[in-house]
């Protein structure tokens, strides 16, 4: 007992010198004031700042994080298992539930995948009602990242701000097919549903509604100084690291590289609009914020030609009541929010898809958090997941 | 390019195009030389993915794909490759380091070892799992039942 006592202050604590009182020296380096050794910590599953069943061993030196490793698959479903047991339209509900904030993007992946296996093009109208919902689910899923994230970071009342107006979004898709979060929107060849009376206008109010809320985010962030300290060269990336290691989506475009598959190899009609693709700079986690934010704006401008020039016509294209494509693979990718969500198909012949693969851009991305958090410090470490922009239902499938 | 690599690897390189979409279906004796060169040569510099395919039925049974995007060409090609149950082949690592999580899935659900790779284990389910899920003799509603009620303490997942 009594030598517990006299270890329990460290020597280096108590000044060697006799005459003078005891005092702290934090100056001299070889003599720690407190024992510091690497500590192993489990940050998750059940984490408010994961998103999700994610869970990330850290390893630290004090506040410093000298590495991480993510465990994953704790919502794994097995969604390729059950595409290679359901027929091709069966399984088109099953992709809504993969990134569920953007079930509209995942829809219009698998149905222009299976359109391009068959051969077949959806009709202009089709592909307009889907530009239209598709971009409105990039501001949605823009603007939970974005009250998440703030959250995360300590910001509460954007969380409140972007869920009040991620809301009306929510309305027109329940108005336009009847769900809200999983909207199997899409049909293989075009859209079931035509749109409702009143839709154009419905977008066109939700257009100038949303205009000035987007200002008024950056109005709470941009030029905040918490927000900017906690952002700023905080996980940075470069575009080189980027490249390597497949990053894709805003997280790749905040590090410089000026690329979106909707302008580099475009998809359904969106040769047809003007719009900008906005990269940062410092690849760190304000300008990913940034990009996101210009993004939002972007997608208003679609969605605002896209309203004004619907064509009528029909929306669905001469498919067969069965599908059977003929044998032979497709890769198709499409630009969702998070990234580039790619669908792989081989097909033999039959009316089930031989094999298909999801490719998963927060899967992708959630790979670069190492390089991004490294040397960082643990706090940084929440503010980094939440700039990555994951979805677990996605990451593990 | 095409016919730069067909004159080099001979009857070992096959390259197809379908739907509009190219690719190369080569010899496993290929795998890193070309996916390397692919990089270095011919600047596809992103690997978009790795996956595979299994054939039960064949000799050697299983596909494996490598989906690859160049930035300068705005181009994608695809390699595929066709390996034994029980072969492993090279690792794509040490030239995509993105490659690592999509080996480990291909790992997983497939049982394809990858040669050199820096973490060869399963990453989407628990490491002690029996069977790879995505292979044609594995049902759709098998499970490790052994698995399942020590480390969950239910008679069945189902």
């Amino acid at each position: 007992m009594n030598e517990l006592k006299d270890n329990a202050l460290p020597n280096a604590v108590v000044s060697s010198s006799a005459n003078s009182a005891a005092h702290l020296d934090l100056d001299t380096p070889d003599k720690p004031y407190l024992a510091s050794n690497e500590l192993i910590i489990n940050m998750g599953p059940q984490h408010p700042a994961t998103h999700g069943v994610l869970r990330v061993i850290l390893k630290l030196d004090g506040e410093k994080v000298l590495g991480t490793e993510c465990v994953i698959g704790y919502l794994h479903r097995g969604v390729e298992k059950i595409a290679e047991n359901r027929t091709y339209t069966m399984f088109n509900p099953y992709v809504d539930r993969m990134d569920y904030v953007a079930a509209v993007s995942n829809g219009l992946g698998y149905c222009q995948a299976v359109e391009k296996l068959l051969n077949v093009e959806a009709p202009p109208r089709a592909n307009y009602i889907r530009v239209i919902l598709t971009e409105l689910n990039r501001i949605a899923s823009h603007q939970l990242w974005l009250g998440t994230h703030a959250l995360d970071i300590g910001a509460m009342t954007p969380l409140f701000y972007t869920f009040r107006d991620r809301e009306e979004i929510l309305k027109i898709f329940e108005k336009y097919c009847g769900a809200r979060l999983t909207t199997h929107a899409f049909r293989i060849g075009g859209c079931q549903y035509e749109t409702y009376a009143g839709f154009e206008k419905e977008v066109k109010n939700f257009l100038a509604f949303v205009a000035p809320k987007i200002d008024e985010y950056e109005e709470l962030l941009t030029t905040n100084r918490i927000w900017l300290e906690r952002t700023k060269n905080v996980g940075t990336i470069s575009a080189e690291d980027a490249i390597a290691l497949g990053v894709t989506g805003p997280v790749l475009r905040a590090s410089g590289v000026k690329w979106d598959i909707r302008k580099a190899q475009p998809y359904a009609n969106y040769a047809d609009f003007d719009f900008e693709v906005p990269t940062g700079k410092n690849g760190d986690t304000y300008d990913r914020y940034l990009v996101r934010m210009v993004e939002m704006r972007q997608s208003l401008r679609i969605i605002e030609q896209a309203v004004n020039g619907i064509p009528e016509g029909p929306i669905m294209a001469k498919v067969p009541k069965v599908i059977k494509p003929a044998v032979g693979e497709i890769y198709h990718s499409i630009e969702s929010p998070k990234g580039e969500l790619g669908y792989f198909i081989v097909s033999d012949g039959s009316t089930q898809p031989y094999r298909l693969r999801v490719r998963p851009p927060s899967f992708v991305n959630l790979q670069a958090l190492d390089v991004m958090v490294r040397g960082q410090l643990v706090a940084d470490v929440v503010a980094v997941i939440g700039t990555i922009d994951i979805v677990l239902g996605e990451v593990d499938r | 390019m095409v016919e730069k690599y067909k004159a080099q690897y001979g009857s070992a390189l096959d390259a197809q195009s379908y739907l509009g979409q190219n690719y190369f279906t080569v010899d496993r004796s290929l795998i890193p030389d070309l996916l390397r060169r692919l990089r270095d040569d011919e600047r596809f510099d992103y690997c978009v993915d790795v996956t595979a395919a299994h054939y039960p039925k064949r000799e050697k049974q299983f596909d494996v794909f490598w989906i690859l995007y160049s930035f300068d060409r705005n181009e994608r090609v695809r390699v595929k490759t066709q390996i034994a149950d029980g072969e492993s082949i090279p690792s794509s690592v040490p030239i995509w380091p993105t490659a690592n999580w999509l080996e480990r899935e291909v790992y997983d659900m497939f049982g394809i070892k990858f040669d050199g790779h820096p973490d060869m284990r399963r990453i989407l389910l628990p490491e002690d799992w029996k069977g790879h899920p995505l292979r044609k003799d594995y049902g759709i509603l098998q499970q490790d039942k052994e698995w399942v009620q020590i480390n969950l303490g239910i008679e069945s997942g189902q």
